[in-house]
């Protein structure tokens, strides 16, 4: 099951309080009046009914609605509203007890558990996970065997059996509260755990608890209707809704609207309940990391026409033109309906490298799986094209979905998840052979072997049988080349293939791309952060800052004299430059959010040059042959880095 | 050699439940009110006579000692006579075992099937059978078993006439009628089963989509087929087989309200008869044996994931 996240950070101040986020939501709204509704007429049952519940009415048995009887009769006369609502009495006394002790038991114990830890902890633990696997029913019967009809005994046994289940997501969330910086810090500033439970803890777990509650409510009504239906609750004649079932069961021949008025109020409850706990739970995880990724689409639209630069300068005047490998135009994407990357355009030619540079949170990586049309987060390419030999890919899926593998190849980040657990690396690197190439199993078997062989990877036939998580990251990420590899793509496409990896790892992971591209002659497009890379693999740079190009040139000239103040910080943050002794200089600030995208230059906020030109949209010149820049100073930094 | 010290290491660490739950019985059924060595002598016996009764009978011991004998006598194989029928227990117990097996089977099976079914095309199509399967997933655990065996009663078996109202019978009688008499409690079970696994097959089929290994492959060209059916299927699985066995042992809950209403000689209706009737050795066997069945569907369950996931093989 998966549990609610715990927010990361304290809530900001202006969220409405939880109730009204609750009952803003249908379900919320609807589920909450149901419960008030059936509370009170409950409570005040002998205000709502002219029959009293044990009332006969021997005239009228096993009738159904009337006007005199609104939900009917039962076999003896019995006026089943008056039944029904003097039977939720002990259902709501049930409820009661139940809870009473579920939260008791469930609250202290996760609590404890998550915030002391030590041998609090693992007793706990021990004790909930015997207890979780228990069918909880079973031992409510023996309770009931032992103290034959003894309602409040079996509520307050379940209290018991159902604790578990909460003392078990308390305690993670605790521990993950506690773990938490700010939490720290209060202890630091002499806080004393009670003062920490209480202003910082207890806050964040309420509408967990109450999420918990709703739902073991929704189990004990089910299981105090069981019990009565049973014949173990109160015994006849005091209404109970089980009994109101059983007595339902003896005339389902004569009678089926008896199962109405006794089920259908019943299920409404439980439903209820159910559908409070999801509201909430939703209402309280609002505005949590996800929002950001959906929030209202027309703002940005907006705004993003107004800023729109005025056409980007022609993208043939990037190198290669019409010899590009893939040529990348005005390739805007948006996940969630906000723009994340705009009007990017560059070209790749046969064989060669192109590192894509920039901080994270700069549209490097979206743009790379935006060629491939696999934009993650439910995000799509809202314009531009793709052409990869000519074929725009953006116009065609089945040109996409074509080209994957065979035409484009792709490395990720993180080695370790980039490959099926399940599966052995021969079983996935076989099927990627069989799929490229039309083969039987041995040729594809000797191919694998290659493959695993072209990456340097020791013994072929040992690797092939191992499983992912038997692999070093270096030797997965190897794994994953060679995956890229079995289609013999014209473009390998590899998103900071050796961020995660230890710094000697890295260091043969790039040779080992350096070789293959020299051995395959295929073009290379890396995304990273790390200029050594760039400086080691890449002939050209195409720098990206908030989902804009904002300086392409050829390595060398860029390293020399970077014609854009961000690329200029870049470069100066670098810390292979770093001189021995010098703090490493940083670009003050950090990148905006795509929310936050200013009209005017995206940098301005970070940029020691920016003046009263940089407000308005800045588009991207061709300062000097071959090389863009979107800066207004840019042909004085191309002056200055000349003199 | 592997499975079999799993095996070994699981039903070891599992007999921890099976004391408690024994113990937790044998001290609940101590505070039974009354004594029952006055009950057997009767008010005008003797003190003698009052004081070899209770010996006999181990009441003079402390707790303790009483609970080591019952656990000497159950691993002997006898767990009492019923105090209703005068039956031994495990020859009662034994005999309803089979019935409450087929009913649980069964109805992990259609559960399982269906669920299953329900969840992938939600997964696959989106859209209106999404908010299906939502719908269901509430509605499914809200509607208690009891009350739904009743209704698919009303329609089934009393409107249609298709299935027999209540009652079981043996496969060994008359497998066709066995079938028949199956099909009413197995679908009354498997309701909020199905509910429960089609929503955890489609949130974890559709989990392990946005999974970095999938984009990978993707992008590198694997078929969308081999993807969903051989990738994503197998991953999502993991998932799921922890919830099935989480279903499974609530269907043995829910096999005591079916089977008494369905009228099944099975385990869960002589728990439910004999709490009426206060037939303690009766109540303390089934739950003896409903634990023991609690234990092998978690080693199962265990079982099944080591031979899913190739980490958890290795270790
Ligand atoms: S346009 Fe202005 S703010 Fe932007 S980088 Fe150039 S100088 Fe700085």
């Amino acid at each position: 099951m998966k549990q609610p996240t715990t927010p990361s950070a304290p809530r900001s101040r202006n969220r409405r309080p939880l109730i009204r986020r609750v009952l803003v939501r249908p379900a919320g709204a609807l589920s909450l009046g149901w419960l008030v509704l059936l509370t009170v007429a409950t409570l005040a049952a002998p205000l709502l009914t002219t029959h009293g519940p044990l009332d006969q009415d021997l005239g009228h048995v096993l009738s159904g609605p009337t006007a005199d009887h609104l939900l009917g009769t039962d076999n003896l006369g019995r006026d089943l509203l008056s039944r029904l609502l003097f039977g939720g009495r002990s259902t709501l006394l049930a409820v009661g007890e139940a809870l009473a002790v579920f939260l008791a038991l469930g609250v202290t114990l996760g609590l404890a558990s998550g915030f002391l830890g030590g041998w609090v902890d693992w007793l706990t633990v021990r004790t909930a996970d015997l207890l979780f696997a228990l069918p909880g029913i079973i031992i409510v019967l023996v309770v009931l065997s032992v103290f034959p009809g003894n309602l409040h005994a079996a509520m307050i046994t379940f209290g018991v059996l159902g604790s578990p289940g909460i003392i078990r997501i308390l305690r993670s969330q605790t521990l993950g509260i506690r773990e938490e910086l700010y939490v720290a810090a209060a202890k630091v500033a002499g806080l004393t755990r009670q003062q920490i439970l209480r202003r910082h803890i207890l806050p964040r777990l309420i509408s967990t608890v109450i999420v918990q509650a709703a739902l073991f409510a929704a189990i004990v009504v089910t299981i105090q209707a069981g019990l009565g239906f049973l014949g173990l609750g109160a015994q006849p004649p005091d209404p109970t809704w089980g009994g109101l079932v059983a007595d339902a069961s003896q005339a389902l021949d004569r009678a089926p609207w008896m199962l109405v008025p006794s089920g259908i109020p019943l299920v409404l409850t439980v439903l209820a309940l159910g559908s409070l706990g999801d509201a909430v739970r939703d209402a309280a995880t609002e505005g949590w990391s996800v929002s950001r990724m959906t929030a209202p689409t027309d703002a940005p639209r907006t705004v993003r026409d107004d800023r729109r630069p005025a056409g980007t300068v022609t993208t043939n005047s990037t190198r290669s033109g019409t010899s590009a490998l893939l040529s990348v135009r005005n390739l805007s994407i948006d996940i969630g309906g906000v723009p994340v990357v705009q009007e990017v355009s560059f070209d790749i030619a046969p064989g060669e490298t192109v590192g894509v540079v920039g901080e994270s949170g700069c549209g490097k990586s979206v743009t790379s799986l935006g060629i491939l049309g696999l934009v993650p987060g439910g995000g799509r390419v809202a314009q531009g094209q793709v052409l990869f030999d000519g074929t725009d890919l953006v116009a065609s899926p089945a040109a996409r979905t074509q080209v994957r593998g065979t035409g484009i190849a792709y490395v990720s980040q993180e080695p370790m998840v980039a490959l099926d657990p399940m599966f052995t690396v021969g079983r996935q690197l076989g099927e990627a052979v069989r799929r490229h190439e039309r083969c039987d199993r041995r040729e594809a078997r000797s191919r694998v072997t290659e493959l695993l062989d072209m990456v340097n990877i020791p013994d072929p036939a040992a690797v092939a049988g191992r499983h992912p998580h038997q692999l070093s990251g270096g030797m997965a990420q190897r794994v994953a080349i060679a995956l890229a590899l079995a289609g013999r793509p014209k473009l390998l496409i590899a998103d900071e293939p050796t961020t995660a990896l230890d710094v000697t790892v890295q260091a043969e992971i790039l040779t080992l791309l350096r070789n293959l591209q020299a051995d395959t002659g295929m073009a290379v497009l890396i995304v990273t952060h790390d200029w050594g890379v760039v400086a080691d693999l890449c002939h050209r740079a195409v720098v990206m800052y908030a989902g804009q190009v904002v300086e392409a040139a050829d390595v060398e000239e860029m390293f020399a004299r970077p014609l854009h103040p961000y690329t200029a910080g870049l470069l100066a943050a670098n810390p292979h430059r770093a001189r021995e002794g010098e703090p490493l200089p940083t670009i003050p600030g950090t990148v905006p959010a795509p929310r936050d995208w200013p009209s005017g230059c995206r940098f301005a906020a970070r940029c020691e040059l920016a003046d009263d030109r940089c407000a308005e949209p800045v588009t991207l010149t061709e300062p000097a042959p071959d090389r863009l820049s979107r800066c207004v100073r840019s042909q004085q930094l191309l002056a200055e880095g000349t003199s | 050699m592997a499975t079999f010290r799993l095996v070994v290491r699981r039903l070891l660490s599992s007999t921890p439940l099976l004391f408690l739950v024994s113990a937790l019985t044998f001290v609940l059924v101590s505070l039974v009110p009354g004594d029952p060595a006055r009950t057997i002598v009767g008010q005008h016996a003797t003190v003698e006579q009052y004081e070899t009764v209770r010996r006999q009978l181990g009441l003079d011991e402390p707790l303790p000692v009483q609970y080591w004998h019952w656990l000497v006598r159950v691993f002997h194989g006898d767990l009492g006579t019923s105090l209703f029928s005068g039956e031994p227990v495990t020859s009662v117990l034994n005999n309803r075992l089979p019935v409450s097996l087929s009913l649980i089977t069964a109805g992990t099976i259609v559960s399982g099937v269906l669920g299953v079914l329900l969840g992938l095309l939600s997964a696959r199509r989106g859209g209106l059978l999404v908010k299906a399967v939502d719908v269901l997933a509430l509605v499914g655990l809200a509607v208690p078993a009891f009350w739904f065996a009743l209704v698919l009663i009303a329609v089934g078996a009393v409107r249609l006439r298709w299935f027999p109202v209540t009652g079981y019978v043996p496969l060994a009688d008359d497998p066709v009628e066995w079938g028949r008499s199956l099909v009413l409690p197995v679908l009354s079970l498997s309701l909020s089963a199905v509910a429960i696994i089609a929503k955890q097959t489609r949130d974890s089929v559709l989990d392990t989509f946005g999974r970095d290994f999938i984009r990978v492959m993707q992008a590198n060209g694997f078929s969308r087929r081999s993807i969903l059916y051989r990738h994503v299927l197998r991953n999502a699985a993991l998932p799921l087989v922890t919830v099935l066995g989480v279903v499974l042992v609530s269907l043995l809950a829910a096999a005591v309200f079916v089977e008494t209403v369905f009228a099944m000689p099975g385990l869960g209706s002589l728990t439910q008869q004999a709490t009426v009737q206060h037939d303690i050795p009766v109540i303390q066997g089934a739950v003896l044996y409903i634990t023991i069945l609690v234990v092998l569907v978690n080693l199962l369950v265990d079982l099944a994931y080591s031979r899913l996931d190739p980490r958890v093989r290795a270790a």
